[in-house]
């Protein structure tokens, strides 16, 4: 079967055997995205996450066939090494990063809860992303670069 | 490769010498284009082993040390930019890659700055003085006047200048490496001691950096692995009727116990191996979990390893006037990396090419060839980055799961651990049980310490791989897991010290290293002890380790970190929580020490916990730490580490163990085992002693080892029980309390 998704603004065709196939295989695969990432397969650590409708979910238990009319946003969706989202911007300003892996989880998860709440409190940041996990221990930068983000100026 | 280059060996035919040998003149066109086609170098002695620098200027470095998400890849750089005298964006950094990579060992134990950083420094040391020579003889000058900037040589006075590209016109160095060429003074860095930003971030966070994971090759398959239902059972059938319905899958490859489903699509795979209908023999030879610790003590000894001996420790213990001893004991923990392991593998016209995020891939090619009966020139492994890797997790053994199975297939072949194998069959941080005791006179003052670790037996070398045990193929069942008596003796001086490990014939799990193998488990009961010590002699722990340590670097952590930390003066447990009066939570701190592996980093670490005497629960609020790794090459790097080493460390102090039944890992995913979280992290405030005249030494280990030992140390000074088992669950605490 044919599944028609809008990604990144784009609209694309992929062809699925299995309307249950979670949207990461098709974003990974079909597309050739790498801002998704496996990390579980269980909906546990947040690698995965992409932002329907402005909403995140977690692609990687969340089938492709339900993604229906839903405009999917990846992390290149933000912005690019020459132009980056200014969240983004503020990960590197942080040097937010140790391997890397998580990260995509961890912007999606805080711009979903910045385009809600932008001024957030360092409580309500950590709970945002109480669920999406990082395991070089990296916490603490990701949670200043999200307050540099809310934070700068203009916002 | 970046430029054609010249071989040593055209070169001495050529009439070179080995000491100047890109120091020719124009070759003889038959022996340049002979020479362009013969392959650069790989020894440890050579120069070119580590660079090359092209006409333009460009200056190729080659690690075998690679990143593992920490940052090395810019560090290293940093070392090649200042030492060679070029700007960062002229240095292109290659790694892992046995082809083209020297061996220089495995990535793991903090020595990648340490240890292979410092040969790359002296490389480029050697290449410089070699540049330096090159110019002054073609200026007939002596080289006294001439210095080296932005990749060039040129006159200390005057104008006069040539840049490297012209100089090395594009060949070989073709010189040994000289361990004494003079190493550019601290005072002209540009790079080094400077938070250079880290190179892969970027890519990193805007999706555009490639991980393993990311790999594809043209026509590539698809595979996941069917692991055995219980660890050590048989295949016994296999129904592929079972997949039949599924269009995607190529084929169920089956070899001895070793079966997977191979499909084009990844998915596909997927769903054929959770939906393959397999039969496996019983299996139930793991111990009763509820009764690890009498396992371990029960496993038979093969020889004991005495790590120091001073004095005559057995001897005095008994006439001490306070005699104390307890027993640590440190659950089995996993990698618990983010991305499941990763590889992809080719064969072609007979050749063996593995991609993977192994973090010794030479080690892994000489595995990979046993495993296939292969000549090792048969065989490239090449290193492409995955998520964070603590050690030695399954990136070896998913590259073996995509080799055999790109052998079956004869096609290029993708495997990708799902959560549950990386789980359940990384290999294990091993059980650590350690029994420790000790002497007091009547003054305080310690007159004997004997401590006695039951460890897994242990060789030097790699870990056996899943898929050569399954399908019985060559290879060497070693148990390997690492170097776990480090750190068992003990950096202060009392004057008698027996300190002995127990190696145990076997361990319940497939065992290997994980950050800080041994050094943070032996830390823990060395640390935690020492403040019983303390406690029992009524004295300030600090005080009472300075008393002992004969050591300045670390009297001045110490020093620092009492200042640093705001530490108050204290007899440990004597009734200083500082809990509000009358609520459940009672705040205490701890401090911790360690000297690494008692020959490098230094760190000191304050902790200051919260404990809630009726759920149990402990939090960590704060970490004040003092640092001492030598020259820093990258302060914002070398913190982001320790506070990368201080988190993962709460994470399995408090809640990680690995958790079993007769026949199998359970604790398969992150319900399971759990890891710290976003709102249970603690605030870190570090400082750092940098030291540019000095050598540099490893930081992704040694913050890892005090934490499990400072939080036991701030719960007992908190409410006055004390931690002897990690993890410290709420049960355990509620436990203590209760017995207290």
């Amino acid at each position: 079967m044919k599944v028609t998704l809008t990604v990144n603004e784009k609209t694309v065709d992929v062809d699925v055997d299995d309307p249950a196939m979670p949207l990461l295989y098709a974003l990974r695969n079909d597309l050739a995205l790498r801002g998704p990432r496996f990390g579980c397969g269980l909906a546990q650590c947040g690698a995965c996450t992409v932002h329907i409708d402005g909403q995140a979910v977690r692609s990687c238990v969340y089938p492709v066939s339900s993604v229906g009319k839903g405009k999917v946003t990846t992390l290149e969706g933000l912005g690019s090494v020459q132009h980056p989202h200014p969240l983004q911007q503020a990960f590197i300003d942080e040097q937010a990063v140790q391997c890397g892996y998580c990260i995509n989880g961890m912007i999606m998860q805080a711009k979903a809860l910045l385009d809600s709440n932008p001024h957030p409190t360092e409580a309500q940041i950590k709970d945002a992303l109480a669920a999406n996990l990082c395991r070089c221990a990296t916490h603490l930068r990701i949670v200043r670069a999200v307050q540099r983000f809310a934070n700068r100026a203009g916002s | 490769m970046p430029h054609p280059t010249l071989s040593r060996r055209a070169l001495l035919k050529a009439g070179g010498s080995l000491v100047v040998a890109f120091s020719l003149g124009p070759m003889p066109a038959k022996t340049a284009m002979a020479a362009a086609a013969a392959p650069r170098s790989l020894a440890l002695g050579e120069v070119d082993s580590f660079l090359a620098i092209g006409t333009d200027g460009t200056v190729t470095c080659y690690s075998g040390k690679v990143d593992l998400g920490t940052g090395v890849d810019t560090a290293l750089r940093q070392i090649v930019a200042d030492e060679l005298t070029v700007g960062l964006d002229k240095i292109e950094l290659i790694t892992g890659d046995t082809l083209r990579t020297p061996d220089q060992g495995v990535t793991s134990g903090s020595l990648s700055i340490e240890v292979g950083g410092m040969q790359i420094r002296q490389a480029c040391a050697t290449a410089r003085a070699a540049l330096v020579s090159e110019a002054a003889r073609n200026w007939k000058v002596a080289a006294s006047e001439l210095t080296t900037a932005d990749g060039m040589v040129r006159a200390i006075t005057g104008l006069r200048s040539v840049p490297y590209g012209k100089l090395v016109g594009g060949k070989h160095f073709a010189l040994a490496l000289d361990p004494e060429a003079p190493l550019l003074d601290p005072s002209r860095y540009r790079f080094v001691g400077r938070s250079v930003p880290r190179v892969d971030i970027p890519g990193k966070v805007t999706g555009e950096f490639s991980f393993m994971h990311d790999f594809r090759l043209p026509g590539m398959l698809h595979a996941r692995v069917v692991r055995p239902a219980s660890i050590g059972a048989r295949l016994l059938g296999v129904d592929e009727s079972s997949v039949k319905a599924i269009p995607d899958i190529v084929k169920v490859v089956r070899d001895g116990n070793f079966l997977a489903v191979v499909a084009r699509s990844e998915w596909g795979a997927i769903k054929g191996a959770q939906q393959l209908a397999a039969t496996w023999s019983d299996g139930s030879g793991l111990p009763d979990e509820t009764r690890l610790w009498e396992h371990v003590r029960a496993t038979q000894v093969i020889k004991d390893d005495v790590t120091s001996n001073v004095g005559h420790a057995e001897q005095v213990l008994p006439q001490a006037a306070a005699h104390l001893s307890a027993t640590y004991d440190f659950a089995i923990h996993t990698h618990g990396s983010i991305g499941p392991s990763c590889a992809v593998a080719e064969f072609r016209d007979g050749t063996l090419t593995s991609w993977s995020a192994s973090q010794a891939t030479h080690n892994l090619r000489k595995q990979l060839a046993a495993m296939f009966t292969l000549p090792l020139d048969k065989v490239r492994a090449i290193y492409i980055e995955g998520a964070g890797c603590y050690g030695r997790n399954g990136h070896e053994d998913a590259a073996a799961d995509a080799a055999l199975l790109a052998r079956a297939m004869g096609k290029p072949v993708r495997v990708q651990w799902m959560r549950a194998d990386e789980h359940g069959w990384d290999p294990k941080g091993p059980p650590t049980l350690i029994d420790v005791q000790a002497g007091l006179d009547a003054e305080g003052n310690v007159t004997a310490w004997h401590s006695q670790f039951y460890i897994p037996q242990g060789v030097a070398g790699p870990v056996a791989l899943v898929a050569a045990d399954l399908a019985d193929l060559p290879r060497e069942m070693n148990i390997a897991p690492g170097g776990i008596l480090n750190d068992s003796a003990i950096p202060y001086a009392f004057p008698n010290v027996l300190t002995v490990a127990h190696r145990l014939a076997d361990t319940p799990l497939r065992p290997s290293w994980i950050r800080s193998p041994g050094r943070m488990q032996n830390t823990f009961a060395n640390e935690a002890f020492v403040d019983e010590l303390a406690i029992a002699a009524k004295a300030d722990p600090f005080e009472f380790r300075t008393r002992y340590l004969h050591d300045l670097r670390g009297e001045e952590v110490l020093t620092r970190l009492r200042v640093f930390a705001k530490w108050q003066g204290r007899r440990a447990g004597a009734g200083t929580a500082t809990g509000r009066a009358g609520a459940s939570t009672a705040t205490g701190r701890g401090v911790a020490y360690v000297k690494y592996e008692l020959y490098r980093t230094y760190v000191g670490v304050v902790a200051t916990v919260e404990v809630d005497r009726e759920t149990g629960a402990i939090r960590v609020k704060h970490f004040a730490v003092v640092h001492d790794c030598g020259q820093i090459i990258n302060p914002d790097g070398t913190k982001n580490q320790i506070e990368g080493n201080l988190l993962q460390t709460v994470s399995r102090t408090l809640k990680e163990q690995v958790r079993f039944d007769r026949s199998r890992v359970t604790s398969v995913d992150w319900v399971s085992y759990p890891i710290l979280t976003f709102p249970e992290i603690p605030a870190v405030d570090i400082e750092l002693i940098d030291r540019p005249a000095l050598k540099p030494w490893g930081v992704g280990e040694a913050a890892a080892a005090v934490v499990p030992a400072a939080i036991s140390n701030a719960v007992f000074d908190a409410v006055g029980v004390r931690l002897r088992s990690v993890p410290f669950l709420p049960e355990k605490v509620l436990a203590a309390l209760k017995s207290a």
